[in-house]
């Protein structure tokens, strides 16, 4: 379903995806997993059209991410890092939105919003503007608006950050069902590495913007001769803290514009 | 079609929600119409020049115009920080119709506000020459509309804080629209100075409103329609270029 060849992606003389190559089927739930500024971002953004690859192929649902965009964003939906509603308008409204510019069939629209918000809980409060809501909330319209077109495949770039843990509950529950039940492709970064054993059939370490390591959780503690998925992490990582906590394309962007000014 | 439509629809609705944003972008051209209609309206008259609320309403019409649609642009710098934007950028849409949905949008609430100004004029005081050239005159501030906003959307695809879109804004907007003629004559300014403001797009404009609305030109109304058309053109060519080179 997803297939990723010798992927790098370069800003400038900083190499934030160095030959990256793996696979996802059908129906998997995959973690990507590395510490801040490894490249997990980097790679979603170029699976998800945001950001050309520097060289590689990438392959989602059969068609060619670079050259076939408008048929590869049909096909994904995607949960990003940070919110990215319209806060001035309804839940509602977010949602109708996001169908027309997918264009789902208008007949459908109605009833599959009502499907949606009611399966977040958020159906008795879809005519209330989006800055009124929680945190947990606005994630949980962003899941269901992801899901709305139907993708086969969803991206959820660490959906959990800053939840509670009834709403990560919740949200677990609901993804790995759609894996089970709709064989729906699910490939998601989380800093939270319980939650990676707890639903990823596989998982992906990268660092340095290198695939280091790419198994199931308990391979991986094999592997490393270690007992949690915890250890095996910060054996393949090491414990040294990271300074590259910003985003490399955003470090990037803004050198770039440092040196425009000069 | 209709995501056109939708996108357009989107700006339409913050715009009515957003009442600080009616009041804020109707006290500005207030101000300027009691403050230097009133201050400087007895100058005018004693120049010889009659009366200078005539002159200076359709340049605040334009003025009012000009900047809601110049907002529009702010309104991407927004979007980028709120995350917005990011949604529409991986959605199957091609980027020239998400901007040209939003500029409709903001173009259209910018016709609203010079309407609105019109009304405060009308209870001024103020009388057009000829009613029935109104309908120009709305022709004339959608063209500087769509114009302005596709321009706005072309600098806030790449303009990356309000800062950034503030200081174009300063630099170049509000230059222009002082060298426009809006608010004073310019027919005894230096050369330089009257250079910049024959070949500036929003003279133009503003003489055509002036045309729609108190019946006086000063290039005539072909050399303005001429110069509106093409401004039309070259901004929304410049708008879907930057715009396709957005990144979220």
């Amino acid at each position: 379903m997803i297939e990723v060849e010798h992927l790098s992606k370069k800003f400038g003389n900083f190499t934030a995806v160095n030959d990256i190559s793996f696979s996802v089927k059908q129906g998997e739930m995959f973690a990507l997993l590395g510490p801040n500024g490894a490249g997990k971002s980097t790679t979603i953004k170029m699976l998800t059209t945001l950001l050309k690859p520097t060289s590689g192929n990438l392959t989602l649902n059969g068609h060619s991410v670079t050259k076939n965009q408008d048929a590869t964003r049909k096909s994904f939906g995607i949960v990003f890092q940070d919110p990215t509603l319209d806060n001035d308008l309804t839940a509602y409204e977010n949602m109708q939105l996001h169908a027309v510019m997918y264009k789902v069939p208008s007949r459908e629209i109605k009833h599959r919003i009502q499907e949606l918000l009611t399966l977040v809980e958020l159906w008795e409060r879809r005519n209330s503007l989006v800055k009124t809501f929680s945190g947990g909330m606005k994630r949980r319209l962003e899941i269901a608006r992801g899901l709305l077109h139907h993708p086969v495949v969803l991206f959820l770039d660490e959906p959990t950050l800053g939840l509670d843990t009834q709403t990560r509950n919740l949200l677990w529950n609901y993804v790995s069902n759609l894996a089970k039940e709709k064989e729906m492709t699910i490939l998601f970064t989380t800093h939270y590495l319980e939650e990676a054993e707890a639903n990823a059939s596989r998982i992906a370490i990268i660092d340095h913007g290198k695939l280091i390591a790419i198994d199931t959780a308990d391979k991986l503690k094999t592997l490393t001769h270690t007992k949690t998925l915890e250890q095996a992490y910060l054996k393949l990582t090491g414990k040294d803290l990271r300074d590259e906590a910003v985003d490399p394309h955003e470090a990037w962007r803004s050198r770039v514009r440092a040196r425009n000014m000069r | 079609m209709k995501v056109i439509y939708i996108l357009w629809l989107r700006q339409i609705k913050r715009y009515v929600r957003s009442k600080s944003r009616i009041v804020g972008a109707i006290g500005q051209p207030l101000l300027f119409l009691l403050a230097l209609g009133y201050g400087l309206g007895s100058v005018y008259k004693a120049a010889g020049q009659g009366n200078y609320l005539e002159f200076l309403v359709p340049g605040i019409m334009a003025q009012t115009v000009l900047f809601s649609a110049m907002f529009y642009g702010a309104m991407i710098v927004f979007d980028r920080q709120f995350g917005f934007l990011k949604e529409t950028l991986v959605a199957p849409v091609s980027r020239f119709k998400i901007m040209i949905g939003g500029a409709l949008g903001g173009a259209t609430t910018a016709v609203i506000q010079g309407l609105l100004v019109f009304v405060i004029s009308l209870a001024l005081g103020f009388r057009p020459h000829d009613w029935l050239r109104l309908p120009i005159a709305l022709l004339f501030m959608i063209a500087l509309a769509v114009a302005i906003a596709s321009f706005s959307s072309g600098i806030g695809s790449f303009v990356e804080d309000m800062q950034g879109f503030q200081a174009i804004n300063q630099f170049l907007v509000f230059p222009l629209y002082f060298l426009s003629g809006a608010l004073y004559p310019l027919d005894h300014v230096p050369t330089w100075l009257r250079i910049i403001a024959e070949v500036n797009p929003i003279s133009y404009t503003v003489d055509a409103m002036r045309w729609a609305v108190v019946g006086t030109t000063k290039f005539g109304l072909l050399h303005d329609v001429i110069a509106l058309s093409l401004t039309i053109v070259v901004l929304l060519v410049f708008g879907a270029i930057r715009f396709r080179h957005i990144e979220a």
